[in-house]
């Protein structure tokens, strides 16, 4: 039904047709053409909370955010209030969409392990609008992620960012290419049965094969760029996404737990000068100075990661983001990659408890909304409840880090996607 | 950073008549570990703390809000220990601290039951191997290593008991073990044991898809069904031999550990831990026990809420997983939240686990808060974490509430337990103190961090916590 509603209003079609119909009759449409979001408390993550405060959505775009006393407010807008209002959520990573609920082989198709390096796979041409997880994680407020190509393999794919609505990809998608997806490490190794199946099968492999896939791509751009094109070569679809890369267009987003698997992260980085984004990183607290002094952004591990006795996570700390985010590195935090049960966490769960170890309140709301957005890069649209921005919003009745409080509201481009008490 | 009491006001040990106890600290450090190679040292401490231990050390833990679990909350209580035993719990202005009492002063903390785990992994424990489906001799005991990090995890979370068991990959995997979390050496010392000194446990049994593999273990829910039903025909058959060699000893049939932990679980001296997620799974392990007369707790349930009626009149209990989503696997894909309300609302008993790996040891209490948000009330999600477990594992008159008589099993918290803000400060076992947030170790499980998860160094065998293990 809302999803509908959703499409309904992002079409030009139906746009019309709806103007059409009020021209004619002006009955109440059921399309929120004006809403107008009122909290207890805002928190606009673009200045200080506002107490009993607006947010007054038109056409899908937010036309006025304030105190109740002072902003106007249009009239025949549909009304929503809460105790709290936030921005919509911005999930910094996950799979969801191209990991189905099921676990099934039909739903899973966030990674392709024939090879070991795939930047050519696309997440827009796997992702499932229609996967039950997308709904859930709205129920949670979220309504925007940065999904696709999973850890896994050496170069999974890429990523793309969405937002939690459409029933079509087309629909859905903000950023169809964002990061192209890189694990180092133990997930990265491959002990297949033929020759060509076992590499990666050691750290310095797999970072030879990196820096190699890096150099083929330089030499393509070059080539590329020649003034005589018959010198050109074949267009090669995975080293045009890596030429991106080194064009500094897209950001390699490395998932990296160990600290020694971070080093060599940010070692890669700068030999090549492309933009790494480091995942997951439970080691991090280890090297915050060196993460700080490459100026490179991380998006932690959900806070509630498994540590595995042995595994890769086993140094997880609670408290990894904020000893990250005090050394001065922007931070954001994720749902994440889960392999079994529960197939997806929740970032609003994983902020919250982030916001009892190390992280006040508001960094915490940061790390899932502002920062996840600026860090996706998509924090023109997404991230703040400010003037101009999309009309995405979250409304609970309580402190939303509150395990008893529930999102009661979820706004997307000013469409009510849920008024469901989750 | 860290939500804590305005000033530290707990101890480091509750047995602090033994004068010696403040020694554990030092024999922990392997520059002075030689100390306990001493013979003479440690027959002089077992001698000395012995002695002073048969006076019992009495601890009053007063004014904070106590949370007996079945009755009525005390806001501002009194809780006194002797021993190991709760000896007296209510009001502070009218519940008398013994003169000799060690005083611990609780406000504005919450005093509550020690949790029950009631479905843990913890310990590395094994059951059953690839061999067949069917492993009721298969014991987790005989596996666990007790230097597991998952217990000081467990302790930093309030986890005072747990069922161990072992996984669900097989229609049955192996007997479970009931562990109380003592600071000791070896598993024995962790068992709850019946009064012939028997290590208490049920046996794990399992349906649905985790079980389904090739041969010889079964490819169907209908194959899984018989395969369990022709082995409890053995049972069956095994017992009136048995029963019949009681009147005639060369009748007697040999020995076969299998039919015996069977026999067990006929003879309800063994409950079954089942695990099944699906409507019908769950129905399916009803039919069995009625067919055979079992006692059983029903496991996980993901789809509890759409058999809830049938669950109350069936009358079996129902250990409820809470998870951040549903899926995984075919089975948890209709998973609800609203499970724990809706067998509230049908009377069905209903208790909490973690499953650990699945979920957080350390994270059980948000177990019950994310089951309040989905419609429990919190009366029932707090007695789901302690009493509700205790009863299904049949130690309901030792543990799961602050009860005279009962187990001193007790934590103590900075706040409310089911807010995302409250740290488990102190975890007391037996009246002994297992976990101390003030404690840069102890937090390190807490928390998190380098070394978290590394096996921990044995406990001193003879100092404090451990003494009370010794036989």
């Amino acid at each position: 039904m809302s999803l509908d509603r959703w499409r309904a209003c992002r079409s030009p079609l139906a746009a019309r047709m709806a103007a059409v119909v009020i021209a004619l009759a002006a009955p109440a449409v059921a399309v929120a053409e004006v809403l107008v979001v009122r909290g207890d408390v805002v928190h606009t993550m673009a200045g200080p909370r506002i107490t009993d405060g607006v947010v007054v959505i038109e056409d899908g775009t937010i036309t006025a955010v304030g105190p109740a006393a002072t902003t106007p407010l249009p009239a025949n807008a549909k009304r929503l209030r809460g105790a709290v209002v936030t921005p919509g959520l911005v999930d910094a990573h996950s799979v969801v969409g191209l990991a189905g609920h099921l676990n099934q082989p039909q739903d899973q198709d966030q990674l392709d392990t024939a090879e070991a390096i795939q930047p050519e796979l696309r997440a827009l041409d796997a992702y499932n609008p229609q996967e039950r997880l997308i709904e859930w994680l709205r129920g949670f407020g979220v309504t925007t992620m940065h999904t696709g190509h999973a850890p896994g393999a050496l170069v999974s794919g890429q990523t793309m960012v969405v937002k939690l609505a459409g029933t079509t990809v087309e629909e859905a998608v903000l950023v169809p290419m964002a990061m192209v997806a890189v694990t180092l490490g133990d997930a990265a190794r491959r002990e297949g049965g033929d020759a060509d199946a076992k590499s990666p099968g050691t750290r310095s492999k797999a970072v030879a094969m990196l820096r190699a896939e890096l150099v083929k791509a330089q030499e393509y751009r070059r080539k590329r760029a020649l003034a005589d094109a018959s010198k050109h070569p074949d267009v090669d679809l995975g080293l045009e996404t890596m030429a991106g890369v080194l064009g500094g267009t897209v950001p390699l987003l490395v998932t990296a737990d160990r600290a020694h698997d971070i080093a060599s992260a940010l070692r890669v980085a700068e030999e090549f000068g492309v933009r790494v984004v480091l995942d997951s990183a439970a080691e991090g607290y280890l090297l915050a100075d060196r993460i700080k002094a490459a100026g490179v952004p991380v998006i932690v591990h959900p806070t509630m990661r498994r540590a595995g006795g042995g595994g890769e996570t086993e140094n997880l700390s609670f408290e990894n983001a904020a000893t990250l985010r005090a050394a001065g590195i922007p931070i954001a935090l994720q749902s994440g990659y889960e392999s079994y049960v529960p197939k997806t966490r929740v970032v609003l769960f994983e902020a919250g408890l982030a916001s009892v170890h190390g992280l006040t309140f508001e960094q915490a709301l940061a790390a899932v909304t502002i920062d996840a957005a600026t860090i996706i890069g998509v924090a023109d649209r997404v991230g703040s409840l400010a003037v101009g921005k999309d009309g995405d919003v979250a409304i609970y009745d309580g402190d939303p880090f509150e395990y008893t409080t529930h999102c009661t509201g979820v706004v997307i481009d000013g469409v009510v996607m849920s008024e469901e008490a989750r | 950073m860290i939500q804590r009491a305005p000033a530290r006001r707990l101890p480091a040990a509750t047995d602090s008549a033994c004068p010696l106890s403040g020694l554990r600290g030092t024999l922990d450090n392997p520059g002075v570990a030689h100390i306990r190679f001493v013979p003479l040292a440690v027959a002089l401490v077992i001698a000395w703390c012995g002695v002073v231990r048969a006076a019992d050390p009495v601890t009053a833990f007063v004014g904070g809000r106590v949370i007996p679990v079945g009755r009525a909350e005390i806001p501002a209580g009194t809780v006194v220990i002797r021993g190991g035993t709760i000896v007296a719990v209510g009001p502070a202005d009218s519940t008398p601290v013994p003169p000799d009492a060690q005083r611990i002063d609780t406000t504005g903390l919450v005093v509550m039951p020690g949790l029950v785990d009631t479905h843990s992994h913890v310990g590395g424990g094994q059951g059953g191997d690839a061999s067949g489906p069917v492993q009721p001799d298969v014991r987790i005991l005989d596996s666990i290593n007790v230097r597991d990090a998952g217990f000081r995890k467990c302790r930093a979370g309030g986890l005072t008991t747990l069922n161990i068991m072992p996984g669900s990959g097989h229609l049955a995997s192996g007997q479970t073990v009931y562990v109380k979390l003592r600071r000791v050496d070896t598993i024995d010392e962790l068992l709850y044991r019946d009064a012939d000194g028997r290590p208490l446990g049920g046996l794990k049994m399992a349906n649905g898809t985790n079980s389904q593999k090739e041969p010889p273990f079964p490819g169907t829910r209908g194959k899984s069904a018989a395969l369990v039903r022709q082995k409890f025909v053995k049972a069956l058959a095994y017992r009136d031999k048995l029963a019949q060699a009681a009147e005639d000893p060369d009748k007697r049939p040999d020995r076969d550990l299998e039919l015996e932990a069977l026999v067990d679980v006929l003879e309800k001296r063994k409950i079954v831990h089942h695990h099944c997620h699906r409507a019908d799974d769950i129905m399916t392990v009803l039919r069995l026990r009625d067919e055979f007369g079992f006692d059983v707790v029903l496991h996980h349930v993901s789809e509890a809420w759409k058999v809830a009626g049938a669950l109350a009149k069936s009358g079996a209990a129902c250990s409820v997983i809470v998870l951040d989503s549903p899926g995984g696997k075919i089975e948890a894909a209709e998973f609800s939240l609203v499970n724990g309300a809706a067998l509230e609302a049908a009377g069905v008993p209903c208790a909490l686990h973690t499953d650990d790996p699945v979920t957080d040891s350390r994270l059980f209490l948000r177990t019950a808060a994310l089951a309040v948000r989905a419609g429990m009330s919190r009366d029932k999600a707090i007695e789901s974490l302690t009493l509700a477990g205790a009863r299904m594992l049949g130690l309901g008159d030792r543990i799961g509430s602050l009860d005279v008589g009962k187990d001193a099993d007790l934590i103590v918290l900075s706040g409310d337990p089911l807010s995302v803000k409250t740290r488990v400060l102190q975890t007391f076992v037996e009246g002994r103190q297992v976990f101390d947030r003030d404690d840069p170790e102890d937090r390190l499980f807490a928390v998190g961090g380098f070394g978290a998860s590394r096996d921990q160094k044995a406990e001193p065998c003879c100092i404090g916590p451990a003494l009370g293990g010794l036989k």
